[in-house]
C-alpha cells in the first residue's frame, strides 16, 4: 500500500483562485480595491469588477502608472490589489515597485498571473522566469507562490490581512487541486505534503504537483521522498527546511523559474549557513522560453516530473 | 500668514538650503532655491494641514507629494520651519543615521513625508492614487504634487496625465517647476518639451501659469486652482522659476543644479539672505 496518497478534488487554473479570492475579499473587506492594466479577463478580475465597480480601477496599458496609483491609494487606508501578467507586474515596473511601494513601505498587493513558461504559446516575451528573484531581493517585500486553485484563493485572502507589500505569483494552466478548500493560508509556514526519510523535495507553484508525482514514482523505486510545498519564498520557512534535511540529508528544489535567483537559491543559502547538504536544482537554466503548449514547454525546459525524479536520484548518490 | 511673513519665511528657508548643502558638500541647491517661494506660499497659506498632527493616512488634511525629490532641502526646511519636526534636525541632512536622506524617504519616519521620491516621474501617479482614495473616503481635501520640468521627459508622467483626465481626478493640483534647466543644460537642448501648455491641454488638463517668485501671482493662481477643483478636470500650473533664485551667482544657471557652495561661496550667499527666523 502506497504511503504517498493525496486527494485530488479537481483541476483548475491558479488565476481563477485569485479571482475567487478577490471576490470574497471584496465582500468582507471594504478597504480592498483592485486595479488592472487591461487584462481583467485574463486575471479573472471580472467578478470583482461587476460586484464592486466603485472599487475597481481600469488603468489601461500603463503598468508604471498602476503601481504608482496603487501606492498612493494606500494613503488613506485602501488595500490595493494590482493585476496583470507577471512580466508586467515586475520587470516592466521594477523601479516603481522599488521606490513607490517597497522603499515607501506601501501596503500594495502585486498579483501576477501567467508566470513562467506555462503561459505557453505567447512565447518568451511574456514568460518571465526572473520575477521571484527580483521580488525577493526587495527589502520589505513578501513573496508568495501558491500551488493550486484552493491555495491561491486562500493566499489572496490572507495577504489582505498582512500589513506591507506582497508579491503573489500564479499562472494560467489548469492544474490538479490538492490543497483542502478549508485549509487556512499561513504566510511563511511551509506545508509538508508527504513525509519521507531519503530525500527532501522542496517545490513551489506548479512544480508542487510535479514533486508529488515524482515522490509517487520514487516510492515505486523504493525511495522515500519528503515533499514540501514552499508557498512562501520570503519570509522563508527555514525551520521546515532544516528539520527535513536534518532527517533526509539531501534536497531537491523545484520551481518554474530561473535556477539563478529563485527558490533553490533561497534554500541553498539556508543550508549553506546551517547545514551544508547536497542539493540539486530543477528550474530553467539561464535561457529564455519559447512558444508551445505548457506541457511541451515544461518537458523541454526540464521542469517536469521526470526532471524532479532524475534530480532526486542524482542527489541521493551525493549523500 | 501675510505676504511679508511668507517672504521672511522664504528667506530663512533659503539660508537653510545653502547651509545644509554646503555642510555636506552635496545636494541640490539650484532647484531648491527656485521653488522656495512656492513652498512658502503653499505651506503657509494654501494647504489645509496640521504639522502637529501628522499621520501617514493624512485623513482630513491636504496631501503634498514632491516628485522631483532631489530638491529635498527646500522641503525639509519648509517642514521643519512649519513645525513638523525640530529645526535643529536640519543639521543632520545627508549625514549617517539621519532622517533627512539625500532624497525624501518614509522608512525613517520623518514627519511630513508620505512617499519616497528621487527616481523621477513617479509622484504624479501616487498623487492620483491618494486623490482617488480621498474621493472613495468622501473627503473634500486636495492633493498637491510638484514635478520638475526635466522630469516630464519620463514616460510615466504621461501615463498618469492621461489617466487623471480620463477619470476626472479633479481634486488634484499639480505644479511644474518650469525653470528650463536640467543637469546637462537647458531643457530645450537636452530634450525639448515643445509647447508644454498645449501638451497638457491636449491631455485634458486645466492649465494655469504663474510666476514662481511673485507672491501675489503665487497666491492668486493657487487660490484659483483650488476654486477650479471639483469641476471634472485635473489642474496643472506651469510655474516659471529661476533656478538658484535669491543667490545672485547661482541664478539662472544649471551649474548649481547639484553642486554645493564651498565656505567662501556660502558666505557670499548668506550675505544676500536675511536671517529672519534664526539659523538652526
Amino acid at each position: 500500500m502506497s504511503k504517498k496518497q493525496i486527494e485530488v478534488t479537481g483541476k483548475k487554473d491558479t488565476r481563477s483562485g485569485f479571482g475567487e479570492g478577490l471576490l470574497e475579499l471584496g465582500k468582507k473587506n471594504e478597504s480592498v480595491v483592485a486595479l488592472c492594466a487591461d487584462l481583467t479577463g485574463s486575471l479573472k478580475m471580472n467578478a470583482f469588477q461587476d460586484n464592486f465597480p466603485d472599487r475597481f480601477f481600469q488603468i489601461g496599458i500603463a503598468e508604471a502608472n498602476m503601481m504608482g496609483i496603487a501606492a498612493g491609494m494606500t494613503i488613506g487606508g485602501k488595500i490595493p490589489f494590482t493585476g496583470t501578467f507577471a512580466n508586467f507586474s515586475t520587470g516592466r515596473v521594477y523601479d516603481q515597485i522599488r521606490q513607490s511601494i517597497a522603499y515607501s513601505g506601501k501596503n500594495v498587493k502585486i498579483c501576477a498571473s501567467h508566470a513562467g513558461v506555462t503561459l505557453g504559446e505567447d512565447g518568451a516575451t511574456h514568460q518571465i522566469l526572473e520575477d521571484i528573484g527580483m521580488m525577493k531581493m526587495l527589502p520589505n517585500m513578501t513573496v508568495i507562490v501558491p500551488a493550486d486553485f484552493n491555495q491561491t484563493k486562500a493566499a489572496t485572502m490572507a495577504i489582505a490581512d498582512h500589513e506591507g507589500p506582497v508579491y503573489l505569483r500564479f499562472g494560467r494552466p489548469s492544474v490538479p487541486i490538492f490543497t483542502p478548500a478549508d485549509k487556512p493560508f499561513v504566510i511563511g509556514k511551509a506545508d509538508v505534503i508527504f513525509e519521507g526519510a531519503d530525500v527532501t523535495i522542496i517545490a513551489c507553484g506548479h512544480l508542487v504537483w510535479k514533486a508529488i508525482e515524482a515522490a509517487q514514482a520514487l516510492e515505486e523505486k523504493g525511495i522515500d521522498a519528503e515533499v514540501i510545498n514552499m508557498h512562501t519564498i520570503k519570509p522563508l520557512d527555514e525551520d521546515a527546511i532544516l528539520k527535513s534535511v536534518r532527517k533526509t540529508g539531501c534536497v531537491v528544489t523545484a520551481e518554474e523559474h530561473m535556477i539563478n535567483g529563485g527558490l533553490g537559491d533561497a534554500v541553498a543559502q539556508v543550508l549553506a549557513r546551517h547545514m551544508p547538504s547536497p542539493q540539486e536544482y530543477v528550474g530553467v537554466n539561464d535561457t529564455f522560453g519559447e512558444s508551445g503548449t505548457p506541457d511541451a514547454l515544461m518537458e523541454k525546459y526540464q521542469i517536469d516530473t521526470k526532471d524532479v525524479i532524475a534530480a532526486a536520484e542524482r542527489v541521493l548518490k551525493r549523500k | 500668514m501675510d505676504k511679508k511673513d511668507m517672504k521672511a519665511f522664504a528667506s530663512q528657508v533659503r539660508r537653510d538650503i545653502v547651509r545644509m548643502v554646503s555642510a555636506v558638500n552635496s545636494g541640490h541647491p539650484g532647484g531648491s532655491l527656485g521653488c522656495t517661494d512656492f513652498f512658502s506660499v503653499l505651506y503657509n497659506k494654501i494647504m489645509d494641514h496640521d504639522p502637529k498632527n501628522f499621520s501617514m493616512d493624512g485623513k482630513g488634511q491636504d496631501i503634498f507629494f514632491l516628485s522631483n525629490g532631489h530638491i529635498s532641502p527646500v522641503w525639509y526646511s519648509t517642514l521643519a520651519r512649519s513645525g513638523y519636526f525640530p529645526v535643529s534636525e536640519l543639521s543632520t541632512f545627508r549625514k549617517i543615521n539621519s532622517r533627512l536622506q539625500g532624497h525624501p524617504s518614509t522608512d525613517k519616519k520623518l514627519e511630513g513625508i508620505r512617499a519616497a521620491s528621487g527616481s523621477l516621474g513617479q509622484g504624479l501617479s501616487m498623487a492620483i492614487g491618494t486623490a482617488l482614495t480621498k474621493k472613495l473616503n468622501g473627503e473634500q481635501n486636495l492633493v498637491y504634487v510638484l514635478m520638475g520640468d526635466g522630469e516630464l521627459q519620463e514616460g510615466q508622467v504621461w501615463e498618469a496625465a492621461m489617466y487623471a483626465s480620463a477619470n476626472k481626478v479633479d481634486n488634484l493640483i499639480a505644479t511644474i517647476d518650469y525653470n528650463g534647466r536640467q543637469i546637462d543644460g537647458d531643457v530645450e537642448d537636452v530634450l525639448s518639451l515643445g509647447n508644454l501648455a498645449q501638451k497638457w491641454q491636449a491631455f485634458g488638463w486645466e492649465v494655469l501659469e504663474m510666476n514662481g517668485h511673485d507672491y501675489d501671482d503665487l497666491e492668486n493662481t493657487l487660490e484659483k486652482a483650488k476654486n477650479l477643483t471639483g469641476e471634472g478636470k485635473p489642474i496643472i500650473i506651469l510655474m516659471r522659476t529661476e533656478m538658484g533664485q535669491g543667490v545672485d551667482y547661482m541664478v539662472g544657471s544649471h551649474k548649481w543644479h547639484g553642486v554645493a557652495p564651498n565656505a567662501e561661496q556660502l558666505q557670499l550667499a548668506l550675505d544676500q539672505l536675511e536671517e529672519t527666523l534664526g539659523d538652526y
